[in-house]
């Protein structure tokens, strides 16, 4: 099943002499349980491609449909509902509220929901504990590592039955060693059946994807084709 | 990649027979780098008469002969680990001759050569990538292995982002674009070595 489908999505800013495409006729589909990486330098329209798939921004023209709704015919409070419980967001910033603990800020999202405190706390702490977090769980974010605060805004990005995930740059400023950290947790999301899509311009991440989609100013240019087994690099080659 | 030292290092921790050498290295290097069991036999045989490793005595040669370090093997070993090996000279890469190249052949679009390439290699991150995670438990070994091909293919595709960008602002600066082609008569010593004139 489709989680996010985006058909000729465009967005242009300013008008006239000052207009910037900063996407055009995007096509792009993402199944649940897949990871798709958008690769593109600066000013490709990567963040755009993603704040749009978010629904935080509308296309100039084209269609978005996130879990089947198309965001054009939802209301305002409609976008905002399918934004609390369908969709979470990681942000190269962590973005993590200081004044909460990590427990609190993983199950902020389920309480703005409306899902009573005890069992969004209780469903918080299920994620944390997943990810080899529980113990840190009454932690403040000036408290933990980098590669922990990053851990901990996963786990508040999947918590609750969310199906698509947006990551922009996620592994942020981080080592290489925490920062594959954060793609296997991205990687396992998916395989329990979340959508993913990783904006990136570092290949070592989109290499975890199922795809990794190729942008240039503003359009899709290429896509990779689809990983063939490992066995592939690890046959003798001639000669030895 | 030196065998002949790979197996030094092996018999650093104890004597050892030459099957055992051999099952021992492909282990250790992760099965990336397959071995014959007559490479690691001259191997031996050029160890020993250096006098770096030792045999049981004059007994046939076969999987059942015993080897073991000298000291100065255990000599030779510590001085490799601790000499760089050679980056110094810029290799003649295929790749950057490519791009060269289709930057001076007519019609070329050299932004879509370098996406060709850009787009195999992180096909090829891919696989890499997924063995990292399929076989998580089978060691540092090969996680250590992945990860340098991961960093090198990485360094190329860096190049080829860097090249594009090079690229792109040129054209879209026609004055930096002339200068940079009118600079034949005075090119610095590396940059004729490279083959970089432009």
């Amino acid at each position: 099943m489709s989680v996010l489908e985006m058909r000729c999505v465009s967005r242009t800013y300013g008008v006239g002499a000052a207009e910037v495409h900063a996407l055009q006729d995007v096509d792009m589909t993402v199944d649940a349980g897949v990871m798709v990486a958008v690769m593109g330098p600066s000013g490709s329209g990567k963040s755009t491609l993603l704040t749009i798939a978010g629904s935080l921004e509308d296309p100039s023209s084209g269609e978005v449909r996130v879990c089947g709704e198309e965001l054009a015919t939802l209301s305002r409070n409609a976008k905002a509902r399918l934004r609390r419980r369908s969709i979470g967001y990681v942000f190269q910033d962590f973005n993590l509220l200081p004044g909460l603990t990590a427990a609190e800020n993983v199950a902020l999202p389920l309480e703005l929901d409306g899902v009573p405190a005890r069992k969004a706390r209780a469903a918080g702490m299920r994620v944390l504990h997943e990810l080899g977090l529980a113990e840190r769980a009454a932690s403040f974010p000036g408290q933990l590592s980098g590669g922990e605060r990053q851990r901990v805004a996963i786990a508040r990005a999947v918590v609750g039955e969310r199906q698509l995930l947006l990551a922009d740059e996620p592994s942020g400023a981080l080592d290489s060693v925490n920062g594959e950290g954060v793609m296997r947790l991205i990687h396992a999301a998916c395989k329990r059946g979340v959508a993913a899509v990783v904006v990136t311009h570092d290949a070592q991440l989109a290499s975890w994807a199922d795809r990794v989609v190729f942008l240039r100013d503003g359009r899709v240019t290429d896509q990779t084709l689809p990983v063939p087994g490992p066995e592939s690099l690890l046959t003798p080659g001639p000669g030895q | 990649m030196s065998v002949r030292h790979a197996l030094l290092a092996l018999l650093s921790e104890g004597p050892k027979y030459g099957l055992q050498l051999r099952e021992e290295f492909e282990a250790r290097t992760g099965e990336v780098w397959p071995l014959n069991v007559g490479q690691v036999y001259t191997t031996l045989q050029r160890l020993e008469r250096d006098g770096l490793v030792e045999s049981d005595g004059d007994g046939q040669d076969g999987p059942q002969k015993g080897f073991r370090i000298t000291a100065a093997g255990a000599e030779e070993l510590a001085q490799w680990l601790r000499t760089p090996s050679d980056l110094s000279s810029p290799p003649r890469d295929e790749l950057v001759m490519k791009v060269l190249v289709a930057l001076r052949v007519p019609g070329t679009n050299v932004r879509d050569v370098i996406q060709v390439h850009r787009r195999y290699l992180v096909e090829l991150m891919q696989q890499w990538t997924r063995i990292k995670e399929t076989e998580a438990e089978s060691g540092m070994s090969l996680a250590l292995v992945v990860d340098a091909e991961l960093f090198r293919l990485d360094a190329v595709v860096r190049w080829l982002d860097a090249a594009d960008g090079r690229i792109k602002r040129t054209a879209a600066e026609p004055v930096l674009a002339e200068k940079t082609t009118g600079t034949t008569q005075a090119v610095p010593s590396v940059r004729r070595r490279l083959g970089a004139r432009r």
